[in-house]
């Protein structure tokens, strides 16, 4: 069981001094689906961005703490003991998507240029080399004659032979169940990521991301806007697979009870001035989509 | 330590890097005397002719001044031709290459063996010339070309073997020696290169591929490359280059003329990876006639300052040119390249794509020209370069020149400018890929719309030139 930890999370732009964050206190296990509400502006989107590593800030206070057990990572039997606990704030981006923090985009990037297939089995494959290096260390020696033996041997008119953990004809029947289960066309699979895709394409394609990356932590930003009803099923779908099939801890960010309806969290959080201002169980929602923002400010306020 | 043991303790940038010790047969002095030209070609037994279109090309090369008004020309103040050696001459027993590996020295062996030549040959490719130094000293066809009355030998040769043919098309047409102070260097002191010459109807499937290595330290390679498709042919050609990295500056001039016959189709591909210390400075040519197609595929990768303009004379009705261009300009590196297309007749039509990349300060520059003549109605051309900057302190110009005299024509012209983004970088990352795999992914997808025009082996190899480069520059 994993466990990510915020505790009283300042964070700023980095260029500039905004302060946006002024000490969040949250914490999402594995199987959880939490959600986090809040009004425009109110730092949802920054606390995801800060958790994944964002360059554009800077946390100045606070703690972001990622816990694992001993067998939370499949096809490893056991991380050793020294390596169960991670300050995230000390880790690149990448380093954090190796452990299992994973962010599904308000507004997923567009590449030209780079195929579906491709992408995501150079992103799994890297993922599981860095997550090798955190957890046992690097094996420099070894990855330096496995270059050299590529640079001699193999013709320039050839690529590497080296394929990654992850073979071509592996990852394309695994990428082919999970877009099956997404509902997503097969074509997807050879276009060029999220390159003209619509609003919707792009949402499903973070949730199918999610699948293949087998995150153990997924913080989903605004993944229900931009979605008709049967992809807001779909993608609902997809998520429920992840905390049920999985064990992924979701954290799902959304101004809308709508998406609630079909992802039930165990827990809302609702978000004000950068502070966590109000937690609840599943009707805490539905309270807050009757009486509005409004109406929590109140109550946080006249009681403090 | 020997080069062998250095080769074993680097990585792969070595494998274009490295060096052997120079053992040459024949070496001229530096720089440039009529002294010198008559050495190189009586050390080449050449006939008086050839002889004596050198001795022009000197004077002409002595008389023109260097190039120093182009508008944002890379900086040429470095080089100086006096100081340069312009033949070395290996230590190869055959004349005119070997027809095998095993009869070459070993260093020279060794060098194509890290260069993957061999292995590609047996793969993929038709023929393969390989030149080191200012000679070539392999050169293989497979024999059912050769049956067909295919040519594919080195120019050398070709100028004893073939000298009507020689004597027509070179540096007579197509590249006059007098064309520019370059090419009139070159016409001066060439040697090696490749000789093409595909019959009537003849299709080579296969392409032919020569590869050329320069090793020592300040010489002057200047290979002369002579293809002459007949009508209805086809053919690829396909051309390699590197050099090792030294401390003074090497130039490599090439020549390159492209005879494109009635319905015959030639793709001309080149990936460049000389090493930053390299001057390069072509001149490359096609004429086309009626209905034939000139395909330029060019990846400049490496030297200190590129200046290299392939261009497509569209000389009969409805021939039409194709060119691919991707250039790369890290720390100190100027690459100045482009495209020029002549629409001398009717119904022609050119295409040209060009993607450069520049980071760590390095500048890339887009230079064309496309010419459409008074008459030449209903031709179209579409012209396209884009630039990706790595940071803010590396350059991208643009300078596509369009002289149309032609009204009833159809020209499109589109060129974007951009920057690397942070919040793809980001994206990538947060995936699990570092911040220089991020970057080397968005760069290959940036210039995949070309490389998906290459042969597979070629494209993979381009990018892996690029993720040399960038590692190099990254680490």
């Amino acid at each position: 069981m994993a466990t990510i930890e915020l505790k009283n999370v300042h964070a700023e732009v980095a260029e500039g001094d905004e302060q946006i964050l002024h000490g969040v206190d949250l914490e999402v296990k594995s199987g959880e689906i939490h959600a986090l509400m809040g009004p425009n502006g109110s730092g949802k989107s920054t606390t995801s961005k800060v958790i994944a590593g964002h360059p554009a800030y800077d946390v100045t206070e606070g703690d972001i703490l990622l816990h694992l057990e001993a067998d939370d990572f499949d096809g490893i039997d056991e991380i050793p003991e020294s390596a169960r606990t991670w300050d995230l704030l000390e880790l690149e981006p990448n380093e954090r998507a190796a452990l299992g923090v994973f962010l599904a985009f308000q507004y997923p990037a567009e590449i030209e240029g780079v195929t579906m297939t491709n992408f995501l089995r150079t992103a799994l494959n890297a993922k599981l080399e860095e997550r090798d290096e955190l957890l046992f260390g690097e094996d420099e020696d070894e990855d330096e004659d496995d270059e050299a033996d590529a640079g001699y041997e193999t013709s320039p008119m050839e690529g590497p032979a080296d394929e990654g953990e992850v073979g071509v004809a592996e990852f394309q029947q695994l990428l082919s169940e999970k877009m099956e289960l997404l509902d997503m066309d097969a074509k997807f699979a050879q276009r060029y990521l999220n390159a003209g895709f619509s609003g919707g394409e792009k949402k499903q394609n973070e949730v199918l991301q999610a699948a293949i990356l087998e995150p153990t932590i997924a913080v989903l930003d605004e993944i229900d806007s931009g979605l008709d009803i049967d992809r807001l099923q779909d993608v609902a779908d997809g998520i429920n697979a992840l905390r049920d099939e999985q064990g992924t801890g979701v954290l799902q960010i959304t101004h809308y009870q709508r998406i609630l309806d079909y992802v039930e969290p165990d827990t809302v959080h609702i978000m004000l001035d950068g502070e966590i201002a109000m937690e609840g169980g599943p009707e805490l929602a539905e309270k807050l989509e009757d009486k509005g923002y409004d109406w929590v400010r109140e109550q946080v306020y006249n009681a403090a | 330590m020997s080069s062998e043991e250095n080769l074993q303790e680097t990585d792969t940038e070595a494998r274009f890097e490295f060096k052997k010790e120079q053992h040459s047969a024949f070496q001229s002095e530096k720089g440039l005397t009529e002294e010198t030209i008559r050495l190189i070609s009586e050390d080449k037994d050449e006939p008086d002719w050839m002889l004596e279109r050198r001795l022009r090309a000197l004077k002409q090369y002595k008389k023109m001044p260097m190039p120093t008004d182009w508008p944002g020309q890379p900086d040429l103040s470095e080089l100086d031709v006096e100081e340069i050696v312009p033949y070395i001459r290996p230590d190869v027993e055959t004349r005119g290459g070997a027809e095998n590996w095993e009869d070459l020295p070993d260093e020279i062996q060794d060098t194509f063996e890290k260069l993957g030549i061999p292995e590609a040959e047996r793969e993929a490719l038709s023929g393969v010339g390989a030149q080191y130094e200012s000679e070539v000293v392999y050169q293989n066809m497979q024999e059912r070309w050769e049956e067909k009355g295919v040519v594919f030998c080195n120019m050398d040769e070709a100028v004893q073997e073939h000298e009507e043919l020689v004597k027509q098309h070179f540096m007579t047409k197509c590249v006059p020696a007098s064309d520019n102070k370059f090419a009139a260097l070159h016409g001066a002191v060439w040697s090696g290169g490749s000789f093409v010459y595909i019959p009537e109807d003849v299709t080579v499937e296969m392409p032919v591929q020569a590869y050329f290595r320069m090793n020592s330290e300040g010489m002057g390679q200047f290979e002369h490359t002579l293809i002459i498709a007949e009508e209805g042919s086809e053919v690829h050609y396909i051309e390699g280059c590197s050099a090792p990295k030294y401390g003074t500056h090497n130039l490599h001039s090439g020549g390159v003329e492209v005879f494109v016959k009635e319905d015959a189709h030639v793709q001309y591909s080149t990936v460049q990876n000389w090493s930053k210390n390299t001057f390069n400075l072509n001149t490359k040519r096609a004429i086309v006639e009626e209905n034939g197609t000139m395909e330029w595929v060019s990846g400049s990768m490496g030297s200190k300052a590129t200046m290299l303009y392939p261009c497509s004379i569209l000389k009969g009705r409805g021939a039409t040119d194709n060119h691919i261009t991707i250039a790369f300009a890290g720390e100190g590196q100027d690459i100045d390249t482009g495209a020029k297309v002549y629409h001398n007749a009717p119904d022609t039509k050119s295409t040209i794509e060009s993607k450069s990349i520049s980071k760590d300060g390095g500048r890339t520059n887009y230079r064309g020209l496309v010419h459409i003549a008074d008459g030449a109605e209903d031709s179209s051309t579409s012209v396209e370069c884009d630039a990706l900057m790595f940071d803010n302190e590396s350059t991208s110009d643009t300078m596509p020149y369009m002289e149309i005299n032609e009204s009833k024509v159809d020209v499109a012209h589109e060129a974007t400018v951009g920057k690397i983004g942070d919040e793809d970088v980001f994206y990538l990352q947060s995936r699990g890929l570092d911040d220089d795999d991020a970057k080397q992914m968005i760069v290959a997808g940036f210039i995949e719309p070309i490389t998906e025009e290459l042969p597979i082996e070629y494209a993979v190899e381009l990018n892996r030139l690029i993720e040399l480069e960038m590692e190099g520059s990254l680490g």
